[in-house]
């Protein structure tokens, strides 16, 4: 049953994946692309995590808790930029 | 691939859990692919993904549970993803305000007023 | 006490944070994040420029499942809209007066009004008084404002006590 369950995750995630980029690449705007990024940062987490769970290793979580910083961070300074830009001030 | 056995109903909970998760995801993405204009797009992704993430982290911590020694830490990233959606979202929305991107014609704003009533 | 301990929540915090992130309870771990956890904050103190005094702690966990809920029930309902055919959304950008006050209380609400039902809080004016928020589908904005005002701010004023 949870193979099943998973390669269904596998699929949905990947079909996420690609409607992201899409968005990404269509834009129109700045904001749309760093709204796009920041849902690929979080979607592939979660692919990290089915991964994990498929080879049955917890190696996998601290790449996840990684991408959440790093994507959090990325989307919060490229937001600033648009806001003033500049970042650092 | 090196699926451990579970007992059956937290196989069928573990499997419940990971689809529900997949499939908000998905509903989110479709959203930000088809909603009208940005602060539309903003809410989809802010909300689906973060209850689909945290749905597949939960069944992460059943199934490790199970298999391996008691484990929470996905409980960290559950954690982390829900105190900086917000941030960033706010910030993000924050962003296209101050470009005053498109909007969808029949957006009601109610700024207009205010900003006029605070000029009197 | 309070020298080495500037604020106790905060090392409680890290202990539990740094033995989640090791995802252990062995005694050596508990020695190494009590080690950590008294060090950070008195390494920090100088840049916390902000105090949130809880009233009411135990009612934090009445919040947090009430928001639990509505952020399943929110869910349901953004994917009803994104399933559905039609594209009969009233998008809206409401103005919401603030009565609490505070850096705290308010972002706690901003937050939570962003992770509830068809409302993403945009932006805050300078003086802290009124909170833009854009919602997603909204029919009456008075009710919305009343319902948000009934559900989370009233419970984060006993919480917060402002």
């Amino acid at each position: 049953m949870l193979i099943y369950a998973l390669q269904y995750a596998f699929i949905v995630f990947s079909v996420a994946l690609l409607l992201n980029l899409w968005r990404l690449y269509q834009g129109p705007d700045l904001p749309d692309r760093i709204l796009a990024l920041d849902t690929i940062y979080i979607n592939s987490l979660a692919l990290l995590i089915i991964l994990g769970i498929w080879h049955g290793t917890q190696f996998y979580f601290e790449a996840a808790l990684l991408i959440a910083m790093f994507g959090f961070i990325g989307t919060v300074a490229a937001a600033k930029f648009l806001l003033r830009g500049d970042i650092i001030e | 691939m090196n699926l451990y056995e579970l007992p059956n109903w937290l196989e069928w909970l573990t499997a419940l859990l990971i689809v529900i998760g997949a499939t908000f995801a998905l509903i989110g993405s479709i959203g930000l692919a088809r909603f009208p204009d940005f602060l539309t797009r903003l809410h989809a992704p802010t909300k689906s993904t973060t209850l689909g993430v945290g749905s597949v982290l939960i069944a992460s911590i059943i199934y490790f549970s199970v298999v391996d020694s008691f484990s929470l830490h996905e409980l960290l990233v559950t954690i982390f993803l829900f105190l900086t959606a917000p941030i960033s979202a706010h910030l993000l929305a924050k962003a296209a305000l101050h470009l005053d991107l498109k909007r969808v014609e029949h957006t009601q704003d109610q700024r207009h007023q205010v900003q006029e009533s605070q000029d009197e | 006490m309070t020298k080495l301990l500037p604020s106790p929540l905060l090392s409680l915090f890290l202990l539990l944070f740094w033995l989640l992130l090791q995802n252990s309870v062995s005694a050596g771990h508990i020695v190494l994040g009590t080690i950590l956890a008294i060090i950070i904050p008195l390494l920090t103190v100088r840049g916390l420029d902000f105090r949130a005094k809880l009233h009411r702690p135990f009612r934090i966990v009445e919040y947090l499942i009430l928001l639990m809920i509505d952020i399943v029930q929110s869910n349901l309902d953004i994917a009803i809209i994104i399933l559905l055919p039609s594209r009969n959304i009233q998008p809206a950008l409401i103005e919401y007066p603030l009565d609490i006050q505070g850096e705290i209380p308010i972002t706690v609400l901003a937050g939570t009004i962003t992770l509830t039902p068809g409302t993403v809080s945009a932006e805050l004016n300078h003086d802290g008084t009124k909170l833009l928020i854009h919602a997603l589908n909204v029919k009456d904005h008075d009710q919305m404002i009343r319902d948000i005002k009934q559900r989370y701010e009233l419970r984060l004023k006993e919480i917060f006590k402002c």
